[in-house]
């Protein structure tokens, strides 16, 4: 087997081994600190999907400061545990992460949303370090992890493949087709995650074409199951935490039910009027403000 | 119409190693190049038996995935992301029409080697019906910015265009013709883009790919032998990157470019040489043999090339009319 499609060099980069430590109260201050990056980003470029990007902020968060095996200073490092944004409309939430970690420069935040720019409202791979595989169009990239996954099997590698869905996305028959695969290959080092936020572009999933029971409907393709509070960081921690070996044979649906707009009492109230939008100044400022405020809080009582 | 005195070609049997060549010749390619190449793997949508030799030979690197092309266009993504060379062995009609966003965003637009081997293109599945038909593919494929579009002539020329696809970088579309007479009677030497020229003349040029460069060939004897009209005849094998210098040459000497093609008159080899003469202001008659702009008939496929004048009669009628104007 070759390797990955980028070089691979010996560069002696570090390695961020899965399961870091971290506490659960910095885990909830990296993602209010993602919602508070994305407003400034958003800001900057003019337009933005606020409540979808909120919805997952613990998800991301717990993903990329705990259990994702990474490699910054190597991006396509054949080892590193793949994560896949389905709903790519939320990339402006990963930006600052990966910035964060090291996988390029905080300047090319200062660009974002701008022609030329290599950080977009989507996620481009060809663009973008750190970005596993572009999306857009919803329903490709269970798709395109499950290749992932059965490529890890192929080559006798243990990454894991991580894809992060939105519940809407899942009213798209090829993701049931990736399902399918995924299951009959016995892909248990595949993670498939539900943002199950309820709301998809023009109103509540469910109205839209009602896409439960979740679990029941995974479950019966042949998934391993767990449904949890994918807001609260602990229960996202732990769920992650004791993921099946990467060499077992179910894969896993972890059916994260959020709030849309999560950590915002405006967008929590009218998740749909922030799926995509611009919040004007003194939107912002009282956005920021409660934000904040509930960061500062839980700070002081740390202490 | 008449009725039918042949039968469909069985495109679908598995064959011994002496005529896989023959009859399954993308299979037999595959199945070579694997041999030297361990990044490649083949995927299909419930079309395992085209693949019954490289199953045997390398069971672990074939890649079933049931009546779901969408998903194995993009899962051969994922696949690709990683390293490997993935060859998609598809029904043309449902790998490129059913999959072009899959193949656009995922593929194209990745600059992945994803490879799709499109069986039983134009009207080879005849009287299964319309929705088998793959006539509109070339049109799709060749709009994707960064895939290569080949349409071999015949299996001597799948193999060799089949050997070329393995170091490509990017996505390929290899649409291949069924059961056609042989144009190569060795493995030919098609550079990337390069229109071989397998005819010289000065009256008029016709342009092919896959099936319609034999009947090019017979056509252009028969013009010589019959009315003393001599030809250029192209095989335009590679259709994205093209040889616009062949086309523009050629036109520019004869005045006169007939295509011949089973693909719709849109967006085809027709197309492609208008294009360029028009981009070259180049001043020459244009003729297509291909298949009309309009809903299209049911049936054994060597009928209904003669309803569509795709047949060496066929252009030959066509070419004299253009030779004659």
């Amino acid at each position: 087997m070759a390797e990955d499609s980028g070089s691979v060099t010996m560069s002696g980069t570090p390695v961020l081994e899965r399961g870091r430590p971290v506490t659960d109260a910095e885990l909830r201050r990296k993602a209010d600190w993602i919602r508070l990056q994305t407003v400034d980003l958003i800001a900057q470029a003019g337009l933005g999907h606020y409540a979808s990007t909120f919805s997952c902020a613990e998800i991301v968060a717990t993903l990329y400061y705990r259990t994702l095996r990474l490699r910054p200073g190597e991006p396509r490092w054949p080892d590193r545990d793949r994560f896949l944004l389905g709903k790519g409309h939320v990339a402006t939430g990963l930006w600052p992460v990966l910035a964060d970690l090291g996988f390029y420069d905080k300047v090319l935040l200062k660009q974002f949303g701008k022609v030329g720019s290599p950080l977009n409202d989507h996620p481009n791979m060809r663009l973008a370090p750190g970005i596993d595989f572009s999306s857009g169009s919803l329903g490709h990239n269970l798709s395109v992890g499950t290749g992932m996954a059965l490529s890890a099997r192929l080559s006798g590698r243990d990454y894991r493949t991580f894809v992060l869905t939105g519940d809407g996305e899942l009213q798209e028959g090829q993701v049931w087709e990736a399902a399918m695969a995924a299951s009959h290959y016995k892909l248990g080092n595949m993670v498939a995650i539900i943002d199950a936020n309820g709301f998809s572009g023009s109103g509540p999933t469910s109205q839209a074409m009602n896409i439960e029971p979740l679990a029941a409907r995974f479950a019966a393709f042949g998934w391993q199951v767990r449904e949890i509070d994918g807001n609260d960081v602990p229960t996202v921690r732990q769920t992650f935490d004791t993921l099946p070996e990467t060499g077992s044979e179910k894969p896993v649906c972890v059916i994260a039910r959020t709030r849309k707009g999560r950590g915002v009492d405006m967008f929590e109230k009218q998740p749909q009027a922030w799926h995509l939008g611009l919040l004007t100044p003194d939107q912002q400022a009282d956005v920021v403000a409660e934000i904040t405020a509930r960061m500062e809080l839980a700070e002081g009582s740390a202490q | 119409m008449t009725t039918p005195t042949r039968k469909m070609v069985d495109v679908f049997s598995d064959v011994d190693r002496d005529t896989a060549l023959r009859t399954n010749p993308s299979g037999y390619a595959i199945t070579e190049i694997a041999a030297g190449d361990d990044r490649i793997v083949t995927l299909t949508a419930d079309l395992s038996n085209v693949l019954a030799d490289f199953r045997k030979a390398f069971p672990e690197r074939y890649v079933e995935l049931g009546i779901a092309e969408t998903n194995s266009v993009s899962l051969a993504a994922g696949l690709a992301s990683c390293g490997h060379i993935p060859y998609i062995f598809s029904m043309s009609p449902f790998g490129v029409l059913k999959c072009a966003e899959q193949l656009r965003t995922d593929a194209d637009y990745n600059h992945l080697p994803v490879r799709l081997v499109g069986r039983l293109s134009g009207l080879a599945m005849g009287y299964f019906g319309t929705s088998h038909y793959a006539v509109e593919d070339i049109a799709i494929a060749r709009t994707f910015a960064n895939t290569t579009v080949i349409a071999p002539a015949d299996p001597n020329a799948v193999l060799a265009l089949m050997r070329d696809t393995v170091s490509n970088e990017g996505p390929v579309y290899i649409r291949i013709a069924e059961a056609v007479d042989p144009v190569y009677d060795t493995v030919p030497d098609i550079a990337r883009g390069q229109w071989p020229r397998l005819r010289q003349g000065d009256d008029l040029t016709l342009a092919a790919h896959g099936m319609g460069v034999g009947l090019a060939i017979q056509a252009a004897d028969v013009l010589k032998a019959e009315h003393g009209i001599s030809a250029d005849v192209y095989d335009g094998a590679y259709l994205k990157p093209y040889d616009e210098a062949a086309i523009a040459d050629s036109a520019s000497r004869t005045g006169k470019v007939l295509t011949i093609e089973d693909h719709t008159v849109n967006g085809g080899i027709g197309a492609i040489v208008a294009e360029t003469v028009a981009r070259h202001k180049i001043t020459a008659d244009l003729a297509q043999a291909a298949l009309p702009d309009v809903d299209l008939e049911v049936g054994v496929p060597a009928e209904l090339y003669e309803y569509y004048g795709l047949t060496v009669a066929g252009v030959v009628t066509k070419a004299l009319d253009l030779a004659k104007g």
